[in-house]
């Protein structure tokens, strides 16, 4: 009570929400622009508040230990779309499910399909770094940031970046907070590059064995076409029978053609397309799969290990709800998992020079993993000192480490 | 002056032929691609191996010596300069390809591999490696990665950053650090992100795991020639607009064609042209690069180009592409001295921006070229002129400044690709307030928490905010 009241005289009687408390009774902030989340955490710093972020809480359980939660659900404007530009500049609060549709009304896109439920905030996705299929023919989140503004731990306002789409102005701190989970500060503004809304979109299937569709994929690859998504999905997962494999295609109509030609002709014309309302909820039921089980985490090996890295995946914790993307590498499981199982697998794929990043787990469970556990050879100092210099009294609820490295 | 015992450890570790002390020697290494600004480095070290880095980090460290990395000095900052109390660190003898795995599409190289040579040594297996900045025959790797170099065609496949997945990297006390991994994903957070670009400040990069491309199979090169420079800064926005990506999208100005056409890079631009466009799209199949041709042909065409060219053989758009390429060196036969410039703008802003400069150029009564990346926004106004002229170094600085603010004015930044370096100091407090710059330099002494390794780089320390805030560090800087 003492927190809410002083809160609410800092930031006004709004700011604290009466209506949707935390589950564990600590008040829930919600700041309304960034000097306010710059006047919070500055607060935090000098009354030894730990305070705890949060964005739709559709995706990391909010239960991590803290004085007070911060969400950032009313930093929900889109200051800015250029269509002409192809940029943008949106706050973190704002879910992707109504970016999307502000930038679809300027025919642009966020090329990004990140796994989760609609509603997920920006700040979430790109604190995260999870992208989702289209990251095979996109890139990673970190590709389609021009810049973020962020807020330290101890209350500072930081831009990084820019608005355009070269900066080598300065080090790049942008790409420190994507990905960072947080542990860097408080992602309040995104500025964001985006592409043409394709003219033409297609997804197209192939049902099969995974052993089948692994071949399939290869061949695929071999023919170097432009794809913008390649992904594998177990069975559950694909809610099928069998194993998918699924192509997307997005683009000019003739290049869209041309490709979809390219794909039957080295895959003995064998793909199913989709209609089109098919095609959006196959993808948006395979991204929601993700946040409804208790654990999800990556995994990033070379494109030519991925069979052994879903066999090692799969046998370690022992469930089948899994996507890889064979171009790209990068496998991504959810489940329920125990904090053993998961150091057993974090440690035989660190033999294999792979790491996992835990992406959402209840809060005893990543607290006692980690999202990142052990770093490479003289990378643990760096992350240490990086956590210092941008949130120098750990005021940040944010579990980086594994306990068993000393985290 | 570097301390004898260091001098001698240097030898000792990479053989007297490889430490350089005599003025002349050193006087090779004291500019780089920018002339404008010089510094003589007290010694200059070129170490062969990995291990002879090391050992040259750990002995510097040992006796707090400041050091600065520098590839093949082709850097167009004042980013590899040293001064007579630091040693400079050069790293072209480190040029070996280390890997290249097909399958994954991957190389590991060294620091000092030069950038077409990689490209050259993936070709046979249909790869390529797509960062091309114009100095791609003699820059290297390293340097790349330390300026997170672009190119013409970054516009569709990204600078270096988004080409470079994993590095080992020596930090300022010999320690040797890993960073990302070869899948590409970060292993904790993008230490490989926050490397890229950090102008050799974090250490030196000894292998470099880089992701390669296939080869494209289709290419078509376009040459559309524009009676002004606002038509052609439209027809950039209206192509970008039209959501076709071209791999290149470069514009010249007439005083930059004339420039190449005097000289013997001479590309066949049309002269009385006010503007080129030089556009490249490519792709894997030939029907649908040249459908979007087409489509860009009739977009330049809607746009007043004059006329649109496309190159007819694979000779035609090399010539083409030399003309952009070496225009730099083109504009050498036009004056003594030449800053170039870099600075990124909203591309919808080209053409006011544009505009802008030749004021700016006609106000201040210099030749100011243009020659750069408009399918980025990204801008290379050129100043020629003669330093022994007195008075013009002053106008020309004055004038660049006011070409910064131009760009800063309509949101964009002091530097798309050539970093700030040296010579971009002064602009940095312009687009960052002293708590960013602050944290930039907190950033920076994780890595180096001496501030040894390319010393007065990159963050102006007079405008963070501690030194704003600290009169004693003010008065211990002053006294140092």
């Amino acid at each position: 009570v003492k927190i809410a009241e002083r809160v609410r005289a800092l930031l006004g009687r709004d700011a604290v929400l009466e209506d949707t408390g935390a589950p564990d009774g600590v008040p829930r902030v919600a700041p309304a622009s960034p000097d306010a989340v710059a006047l919070l955490l500055g607060t935090a710093r000098t009354e030894g508040w730990r305070v705890r972020v949060e964005g739709a809480g559709t995706w990391m359980p909010a239960d991590a230990p803290a004085d007070l939660a911060l969400t950032t659900r009313r930093l929900d404007r889109i200051p800015a779309v250029q269509p002409q530009d192809l940029t943008a500049t949106a706050e973190a609060g704002i879910g992707c499910d109504l970016l999307r549709q502000e930038l679809a009304d300027h025919g642009v896109w966020l090329a990004l399909d990140p796994p989760g439920l609609a509603g997920r905030t920006l700040g979430s996705v790109v604190a995260t770094a999870t992208a989702g299929p289209l990251r095979h023919g996109f890139g990673g989140v970190r590709d389609h940031l021009l810049g973020v503004t962020f807020v330290t731990g101890d209350g500072r306002l930081i831009q990084s970046g820019g608005r355009v789409m070269k900066n080598v102005a300065g080090y790049d701190l942008t790409r420190l907070q994507a990905g960072g989970f947080g542990a860097f500060g408080v992602i309040v503004l995104v500025h964001l590059r985006l592409r043409a809304l394709p003219r033409k979109d297609e997804t197209l299937i192939l049902e099969g064995s995974r052993e089948d569709l692994s071949r399939v994929s290869d061949e695929i690859a071999a023919a170097g076409l432009t794809l913008a998504a390649l992904e594998l999905f177990s069975p559950p997962l694909a809610r099928r029978d069998r194993w998918v494999l699924a192509v997307r295609l997005a683009g000019s109509a003739p290049l869209v053609a041309q490709e979809e030609a390219g794909l039957r002709a080295a895959s003995g014309g064998a793909f199913a397309a989709l209609r089109a309302e098919e095609a959006h909820a196959f993808w948006m039921r395979a991204a929601e799969a993700f946040a409804t089980r208790p654990v999800t985490l990556r995994v990033g090996g070379l494109p030519d290990s991925t069979d052994e890295l879903l066999d090692l995946v799969q046998h370690q914790l022992g469930d089948e709800w899994v996507s890889a993307s064979p171009g790209t590498g990068m496998i991504r499981w959810t489940g329920d998992a125990t904090v053993d199982r998961l150091r057993r697998l974090r440690r035989a794929l660190a033999i294999l020079e792979v790491p996992l990043t835990l992406e959402r787990a209840p809060w005893l469970l990543r607290r006692a993993v980690g999202h990142f556990g052990a770093y490479r050879e003289g990378v643990g100092p760096l992350v240490a000192g990086l956590r210092q210099t941008f949130d120098p009294t750990s005021a940040l609820a944010v579990a980086v480490e594994s306990d068993e490295h000393g985290g | 002056m570097i301390d004898r015992a260091v001098v001698n450890g240097l030898r000792q570790i990479v053989g007297d032929a490889h430490v350089r002390m005599a003025p002349a020697e050193r006087a090779t290494y004291s500019k780089d691609g920018l002339t404008t600004h010089e510094r003589l480095p007290g010694v200059v070290v070129l170490p062969d191996t990995r291990d002879e880095v090391i050992a040259v980090i750990r002995l510097l460290a040992s006796h707090g010596v400041p050091f600065v990395p520098r590839g093949a000095g082709t850097g167009l900052s004042g980013g590899a300069l040293a001064g007579d109390d630091a040693v400079l660190l050069v790293l072209t003898r480190l040029n070996r390809i280390l890997k290249i795995d097909p399958a994954n599409r991957r190389a590991i190289v060294e620091p000092g591999v030069v950038n077409v040579k990689l490209s050259a040594a993936a070709a046979p297996h249909g790869l390529l490696y797509a960062p091309d900045p114009s100095s791609q025959t003699s820059c290297t790797i390293g340097g790349n990665v330390a300026e997170n170099a672009g190119g013409p065609h970054c516009l569709k496949y990204g600078a270096t950053v988004n080409h470079v997945l994993a590095l080992e990297v020596v930090l300022a006390d010999g320690q040797v650090v890993q960073l990302g991994s070869p899948a590409g994903e970060a292993w904790g957070p993008d230490l490989v992100g926050v490397f890229v670009g950090s102008e050799g400040n974090f250490g030196v990069a000894t292998r470099i795991t880089v992701r390669l491309l296939p080869v494209p199979r289709a290419v078509r090169t376009l040459l559309a020639d524009f009676g002004s420079l606002r038509t052609a800064g439209e027809a950039v926005s209206a192509v970008i607009a039209s959501g076709i990506v071209p791999a290149a999208l470069e514009m010249m100005d007439q005083s930059c064609i004339s420039a190449v056409e005097d000289s013997v890079y001479a590309a066949g631009y049309p002269r009385d042209a006010a503007a080129v466009l030089l556009v490249e799209l490519d792709g894997r199949d030939d029907s649908a690069v040249q459908a979007e041709a087409a489509s860009v042909d009739t977009i330049l065409r809607q746009h007043e180009a004059r006329s649109v060219r496309t190159a007819s053989d694979a000779r035609e758009r090399e010539r083409l592409w030399q003309g952009r390429k070496k225009a730099f060196g083109a504009m050498g036969r036009v004056s003594r001295d030449l800053v170039v410039q870099d600075a990124v703008v909203p591309r919808s802003s080209l053409p006011d921006v544009l505009e802008k400069i030749g004021e700016i150029a006609g106000r201040y009564r210099l030749t100011v070229s243009n020659v750069f990346h408009a399918g980025d926004g990204n801008l290379h106004p050129n100043i020629s002129f003669d330093g022994r002229v007195p008075g013009l170094r002053e106008r020309v600085e004055a004038a660049s400044g006011e070409i910064m603010a131009a760009c800063i004015a309509v949101g964009g930044t002091i530097t798309g690709e050539h970093g700030i370096g040296l010579d971009k100091l002064r602009y940095m407090p312009l687009i960052f307030d002293a708590d960013s710059l602050a944290a930039m330099r907190g950033v920076r002494r994780v890595f180096d928490p001496g501030e040894r390794v390319n010393p007065g780089k990159v963050v102006p320390l007079h405008a963070c905010r501690e030194w704003t805030q600290a009169p004693s560090l003010r008065a211990a800087e002053g006294a140092a």
